[in-house]
């Protein structure tokens, strides 16, 4: 062991009980940091890739992002024109022209294409009355875009062909209404249509929006329903490789002219929650390890005081400043490094302890328990920031010892 | 006064130390000293005389305010740190009036602390060392003690064991037997007189008793921060 070491170890034993407190604190830091970023992490990343798994990646709807630009303002593409009083002409609502929309984007490689109309319907049941979406799919082409019939807990997909006016409700949907499988329902939209449905399916996506909101039927039957004969409004699109979605949707946007909403998009306000989320996990543990960071300083800043004495001599003994600076830099080291070995394990007993814990949350998602992220990054991350303060807490009283001029401390002789 | 100034171990020529502030106090001031190798020096003086400020300045650890410090000849007094704090380690030890041992470490260790910061020796030569200093001050039944298991007369002899470590030319001794019994501080003064005599080098004490400063080649009386006599 170096002299400078074990000087600076030979402080921290002397002072045993502060040492302690003081890597007790670096160790809470970095245990928490992972403990909390395992949870968080872990749940994000599940919501993610359940919302990727139950949605279509890109959807195009009936819309448009910006009102159409007028005549004028095409003739005069930078003339200071002010058009007053422009009324939108009366369309119906829908994509025009969606089949030819469909067999181009059929064309491009590595992409699944389905369209849907969906639409409010009322779903009325003896005396309860639940609103519900209803989206008409074309089965063969939905199961190509979505998950929608691997989330299937009762009945099928293929039913919907099957037998007339079939409806498949999601499990919040049915629960709400108090229908089983095979229960007829009768749905009415705001068109005033009504249909007697049966029931032939029930899915849960785990996602509790879609679950209590959402069902599905024929295409067909929808537009029946909705009084929109060949009417699609949404083309659902699946890619073969998901990293493809915004730049994909802002190419098919810019073609077709109807908004195109990729899924990072369509959940942005959740994945904007990530974020809130994420700088509240940060500050949090900043803070604790600011904190621990005090303590450190004041250890040292004690060490320095009360070992002013053995700095003076080591210094007439020939250490330079920078020994000196060393030793107690060290010191906050050592103290920062061995905080963050005790706050790897109690960081690691607090992931499993975590996920031993059973319990049921519906919340965004519905889980079991936890959902933790396990990975060395969280380890290396509160680590680094761990050594990295605690060393920079330790070099400002460090520096002060480094200036004490011996004179001054050894001078009482007379 | 130049030439000795040359020839000596340790020097002092027209050095002042004057501590600035809205009333500067002059600590020292005209001092010319020279100590020989093999010369065993006291500095004298009453209380607030000046003589640990002396001390200071020609150990290096103070920078005078005029004038220069020489040792073996060379201007020390206006080197850098890091150099200062070099001479020191290969050229002066210091004796204190209150032992100054680190008090986590052993008898032994203390010792050895100064061999390590200069390195170039094995662990075990070292030890051997610092085993045989500490023998020769009597001391070796206590060389694994820690200071707070030795006396007051033993701790001084392990200081002195360590001021010898790095085999220093010149050997600043500030009161060193402040805290002694007489008898201690007759023991550590024969000390001393040997290291200057029979082992030449140069040993400068600062005292204010009459008695030992007489044990002593030579006596250098300050006033008022002045060299008298």
């Amino acid at each position: 062991m170096s002299l400078v070491l074990s000087i600076a170890v030979s402080h921290l034993r002397f002072r045993r009980r502060q040492t302690l407190v003081s890597v007790l604190g670096a160790a809470l830091g970095v245990g928490f940091f992972i403990g909390i970023a395992a949870m968080m992490q872990g749940f994000q990343r599940d919501f993610v890739a359940r919302v990727i798994d139950v949605q279509p990646h890109i959807v195009i709807r009936d819309e448009f992002r910006h009102p159409p630009p007028q005549p004028v303002e095409m003739v005069f593409p930078g003339g200071a024109v002010q058009l007053v009083g422009v009324k939108p002409k009366d369309e119906v609502r829908g994509i025009r022209n969606a089949r030819a929309v469909i067999d181009s984007l059929r064309r491009l490689p590595g992409l699944h294409v389905a369209p849907v109309l969906s639409g409010q319907v009322l779903l009325r049941f003896g005396a309860k009355d639940v609103a519900t979406s209803v989206t008409g799919i074309e089965p063969e082409q939905e199961r190509l875009v979505t998950n929608l019939e691997k989330d299937m807990v009762e009945g099928s997909l293929d039913a919907l062909r099957t037998s007339p006016n079939a409806i498949i409700l999601g499990q919040g949907v049915a629960e709400k209404a108090g229908v089983r499988l095979n229960d007829t329902v009768s749905a009415v939209s705001p068109e005033g249509v009504a249909l007697k449905m049966t029931v032939v399916g029930i899915f849960a996506s785990g996602i509790t929006l879609v679950d209590n909101f959402d069902s599905y039927a024929l295409l067909k039957k929808v537009q029946i329903l909705q009084n929109r004969p060949n009417v699609v409004n949404r083309i659902r699109i699946k890619l073969d490789d998901i990293a493809d979605a915004s730049t994909m949707a802002r190419r098919i946007e810019a073609r077709f002219g109807y908004r195109a909403e990729s899924w990072e998009e369509a959940s942005r306000n959740v994945l904007g929650i990530f974020i809130i989320q994420n700088a509240i996990m940060y500050s949090t543990v900043g803070a604790i390890l600011i904190v621990a960071s005090f303590g450190i300083f004041n250890i040292i800043s004690t060490v320095v005081f009360e070992k002013t004495r053995d700095i003076a001599i080591l210094k007439s003994m020939g250490f330079t400043e920078a020994d000196i600076r060393r030793i107690f830099v060290l010191e906050g080291l050592a103290i920062g490094m061995i905080g963050t070995l005790v706050g790897w394990l109690i960081g690691y007993g607090l992931v499993e302890l975590m996920a031993s814990i059973d319990i049921k949350m519906e919340g965004f998602v519905k889980a079991q328990g936890f959902i933790l992220y396990r990975t060395p990054k969280h380890y290396l991350i509160s680590g680094g920031v761990a050594v990295v303060t605690a060393t920079f807490a330790a070099w400002l009283p460090a520096r002060r010892a480094a200036r004490l001029r011996p004179v001054e401390i050894l001078r009482g002789g007379g | 006064m130049t030439v000795t100034a040359i020839a000596a171990a340790i020097a002092a020529e027209g050095m002042a130390r004057v501590l600035p502030g809205p009333v500067p106090v002059t600590l020292l001031h005209g001092i010319d000293f020279a100590a020989a190798r093999g010369e065993f020096v006291a500095i004298t003086g009453a209380s607030g005389s000046g003589k640990s400020s002396l001390l200071y300045v020609l150990g290096l650890l103070d920078t005078p305010t005029s004038g220069r410090v020489l040792i073996d000849g060379e201007d020390a007094s206006r080197l850098p740190p890091e150099e200062q704090a070099r001479l020191r380690l290969m050229k002066l030890g210091f004796v204190f009036q209150f032992h100054f041992l680190l008090p986590e470490f052993t008898a032994l260790m203390n010792v050895m602390i100064p061999m390590k910061k200069k390195g170039g020796r094995g662990e075990g030569d070292m030890r051997a060392r610092a085993a045989e200093l500490l023998g020769a001050m009597g001391l070796s039944a206590h060389l694994s003690k820690r200071p707070d298991q030795l006396s007051g007369g033993e701790r001084q002899r392990v200081a002195i064991a360590r001021a010898l470590a790095n085999d220093p030319a010149i050997i600043l001794a500030d009161e060193p037997t402040g805290n002694l019994d007489s008898a201690s501080a007759q023991r550590v003064f024969a000390i001393l007189s040997a290291l200057a005599h029979d082992e030449g080098r140069t040993v400068i004490v600062v005292t204010h008793d009459p008695v030992l400063a007489d044990l002593t080649d030579r006596q250098v009386h300050l006033v008022d921060g002045g060299i008298v006599g």
